[in-house]
């Protein structure tokens, strides 16, 4: 597999849709969605900006299957640590202690 | 990937390719690689602080608001803007290098190199307001224990603390630890990333880097866009959420 080389265009594009990203999150943080929608919203645009860092910065769309697999590992682990951590403090006061 | 043993290297070897790689590509698959690894645990060190955030924001959501609506969200907008197109001017430094055009290669990394310096000195100044606001947690700064001065209801004096019912000080300060350590150890970050890019812009410089061999530049360039990544997830996270909740605030 030969290096690949990435546009200039590409890279522009990228770059405004961050730009954009960053704009819509800072107007969205000022209006009143209801319940836990602010994090939600704010969350989903920080997820898509670092999606596109690192699939087209960080070259990850053209790198081998390897990358990915490390990659997937690494958001794998890092579920672990939330999902368990979560499921322990949100279910502390199940139980009636004393 | 080349696949097999390697007995024998390639006829025009690069004077860069180490012994052990049969050739560039599989070296600077390698290096990729390795640097990804090192980004992993990278991801995990920065898990552990989003988490204990999470948690304690979960917890205390309208002291974490209050606190986190005294931050300045226009520093730390200009600074997402500055992080970010930091990383597009790193982004064109590995294309320049690729191309073979060295001195576009190296103004790309200089403008890399300023923006990451600009960032740290808007961050220097936010560090310095909650200095003067006596915001800085614990007893971090000797003689300048965490003690904000609540504003009471109707005054906009915005150096004061505005609570929102629900909300004490104590929790407060445990915002700003985790502010602190979270935005600490991202300035730290940045301060080696630009000690990495000063090595790459004088090594570039002294003609080390072209087309056939760039990989130092590319593996500098993921560390450096990693730690934008970091910043994309902290802005949001410290600075807006809790903006909402203002209007309510009075």
């Amino acid at each position: 597999m030969s290096e690949h080389i990435v546009h200039p265009r590409v890279y522009i594009t990228i770059f405004l849709a961050l730009m954009l990203g960053t704009g819509l999150t800072v107007v969205a943080a000022f209006r009143d969605f209801p319940g836990p929608l602010n994090a939600v919203v704010a969350l989903t645009i920080a997820v898509i900006k670092s999606t596109l860092v690192v699939l087209y910065f960080m070259h990850v769309r053209y790198s081998s299957r390897l990358i990915w697999l490390v990659i997937a590992a690494a958001l794998f682990w890092m579920a672990i640590l939330f999902a368990l951590t979560i499921s322990d403090y949100s279910t502390r006061s199940w139980l009636p202690i004393n | 990937m080349p696949e097999g043993l390697a007995t024998t290297h390639d006829a025009a070897t690069h004077s860069a390719l180490q012994h052990h790689f049969a050739n560039m590509e599989q070296q600077r698959e390698a290096g990729a690689l390795g640097m990804w690894v090192f980004l992993v645990t990278e991801i995990m060190f920065f898990g552990g602080m989003f988490l204990a955030y999470t948690l304690y924001r979960y917890k205390y959501p309208q002291a974490f608001a209050a606190a986190s609506n005294h931050l300045d969200l226009r520093l730390g907008g200009i600074n997402t803007v500055a992080l970010i197109f930091s990383s597009f001017t790193m982004a064109m430094a590995v294309f320049y290098t690729q191309v073979g055009r060295r001195r576009n290669s190296i103004v790309c990394l200089l403008l890399t190199i300023v923006l990451g310096l600009t960032f740290l000195g808007i961050k220097a100044v936010e560090y310095h307001d909650k200095y003067t606001d006596n915001l800085i947690p614990g007893q971090l700064i000797p003689g300048h224990p965490f003690n904000p001065e609540v504003a009471k209801p109707g005054d906009t004096d915005e150096h004061k603390l505005h609570l929102v019912p629900g909300a004490t000080v104590h929790n407060v300060e445990l915002f700003y630890w985790i502010y602190f350590a979270m935005t600490g150890m991202h300035a730290l970050h940045m301060i080696i990333g630009i000690g990495l890019l000063t090595t790459m812009t004088i090594m570039a410089w002294r003609g080390r880097f072209g087309p056939e061999y760039h990989a130092p530049i590319e593996i500098s360039g993921l560390y450096w866009h990693f730690v934008d990544i970091v910043w994309i997830f902290l802005f949001p996270l410290l600075y807006l959420l809790g903006r909402h909740l203002e209007g309510h605030l009075g």
